[in-house]
């Protein structure tokens, strides 16, 4: 039987990946990421989990060691947050080029200036183009789920990518949460171990991340592109045989009370729980109002987004991030974009909220979806929720 | 530039472009980037080998008699070995 236990979710995390016979893991501590990494050293010096787990000197060092590690063909796990994040930015591409399966944790966290250790989307945002496949987790259950799959996925021989689990920091890392942790029988069915494409071997020398001139490195790319696209094939097929296997289903783009609805919030990770709430408030008074919880960041949904969207009379864009300068909300540019040809399209509103841990309450939602609804914001602009004049 | 047998197209890069080839290095010439290239007097040649010692591409190799050349399929044309060379026994020459 499934274990369900209350435990933190970092906790959590580190309990799941112990779970999936990694054997290697470099982590460098960083706020509030650093629960995951302890624990997972405590898994290993506790000699539960027979895996290296390797005290780097930075993050930098962390992902360029998982790489080294990957390329023997090893399973590989770090996990970081914030700044840690930002100081990996150079080797995030690199990682993709390689097609090396690697996974990573993050506990969201706003990026520097000025200094802020709480929760918001601006340190995954800039990895954007990476070439990484990123999936947002809404609770500690999720947490736990998508970082089993994000192996499975990753080490796919379709796949081959590196893939990074989004997970709140502070909002889902430090809560004590009811999760189930899936049977490890049961586990060891679902992720077979890691049958790498090429590895490095004195036996059998191969050279990995060599040079590329202008004369190969348009078809390289486009090769990478392809590969982030091709992916999607598999995570579905991976979710739907988490399905079958464990009960739970996951979705590049969830919905929660979207049909029929005129007005569509979107949200991504741990708001979406606080976001259904106002959205039953606003249901009961009988407002024709849904919600969009967008968990596949990269490689993009356009499909499954379209045909979510697209029915809808207004839409309501949450980011938590800003692109400063440019269209406002990451978030609502892509969606912006990803509509732009239909020819039935909604009216989107794109409102930036929650930086750097502010509080987003239900009744925010309320008077989000309230304002949009009496058109008293406009779609060529957007809105800093709660900023004092 | 140096005729290259590679992937024609995007679809023919193995993945994460692995060369499963060990050695395939040595394949690209990269003498083809050179503009000038580097004359050995013999005459003043005292063997000392710094240039072999200092030809950061490896291709200054030394002869049965003692003297050094260096292999042109490799060679840029950098100019370090006749920098380095206290007897003044390399001269840099225009190709072409």
């Amino acid at each position: 039987m499934a274990k369900r236990v209350g435990m933190e979710v970092a906790l959590a995390v580190a309990e799941a990946v112990g779970q999936c016979n990694i054997d290697m893991a470099a982590v460098y501590p960083i706020t509030p990421q650093s629960h995951i990494g302890e624990h997972l050293s405590d898994l290993v010096a506790d000699g539960k989990i027979d895996a290296e787990f390797v005290t780097v000197e930075s993050e930098h060092s962390a992902i360029s060691a998982i790489i080294g590690a990957s390329g023997t063909g090893a399973r590989v796990y770090t996990a970081t947050s914030s700044q840690g994040l930002m100081l990996m930015h150079e080797i995030l591409p690199i990682a993709s080029a390689m097609r090396l399966p690697l996974v990573m944790g993050i506990a969201n966290r706003a990026v520097s200036g000025p200094l802020n250790i709480l929760n918001d989307h601006s340190d995954i945002m800039p990895q954007r183009d990476s070439g990484w496949i990123s999936i947002f987790v809404e609770n500690g259950q999720e947490a736990i789920d998508v970082s089993i799959q994000a192996f499975k996925i990753a080490e796919h021989k379709d796949v081959n990518l590196p893939v990074c689990v989004n997970i709140d920091g502070f909002q889902l890392t430090h809560m004590v949460e009811p999760v189930e942790f899936p049977d490890q029988e049961l586990v060891d069915k679902f992720l077979p171990p890691r049958v790498p494409f090429a590895s490095l071997h004195p036996s059998n020398p191969v050279t990995m991340g060599a040079f590329a001139m202008s004369d190969y490195f348009t078809e390289i790319l486009k090769a990478k592109d392809e590969a982030l696209k091709n992916s999607k094939k598999t995570i579905l097929a991976v979710w739907d045989e988490w399905a079958k296997m464990f009960g739970r289903t996951y979705k590049p783009v969830e919905t929660y009370k979207a049909d029929g609805a005129e007005i569509l919030l979107l949200t991504m990770g741990s708001m979406g729980e606080t976001a259904e709430i106002a959205i039953d408030e606003l249901r009961a008074k009988g407002m024709a109002v849904g919600l969009v919880k967008l968990r596949l960041w990269r490689p993009f949904p356009f499909a499954e987004i379209k045909e979510v969207l697209k029915k809808a009379k207004k839409v309501l864009v949450t980011d938590r991030a800003v692109s400063f300068g440019g269209p406002g909300g990451p978030v609502c540019g892509e969606i912006k974009a990803a509509l732009y040809n239909e020819a039935e399209r909604p009216a989107i509103y794109s409102y930036i909220i929650g930086l750097g841990g502010r509080d987003v309450t239900v009744g925010d939602f309320t008077s989000m979806i309230d304002k949009v609804n009496r058109e008293e914001v406009n779609t060529d602009t957007y809105e800093f929720l709660g900023v004092r004049e | 530039m140096t005729k290259k047998s590679g992937p024609a197209g995007w679809q023919e890069i193995t993945t994460g472009c692995v060369v499963l080839r060990s050695g395939s290095a040595s394949e690209y010439h990269t003498g083809t980037w050179r503009s000038q290239r580097p004359v050995w007097n013999d005459q003043k040649c005292i063997k000392c080998g710094i240039c072999y010692i200092f030809c950061p591409e490896g291709c200054v190799s030394q002869t049965e008699d003692g003297y050094f050349k260096a292999n042109l399929d490799y060679c840029k044309g950098c100019g370090i070995c006749a920098h380095e060379c206290w007897p003044r026994a390399i001269a840099m020459v225009e190709e072409g």
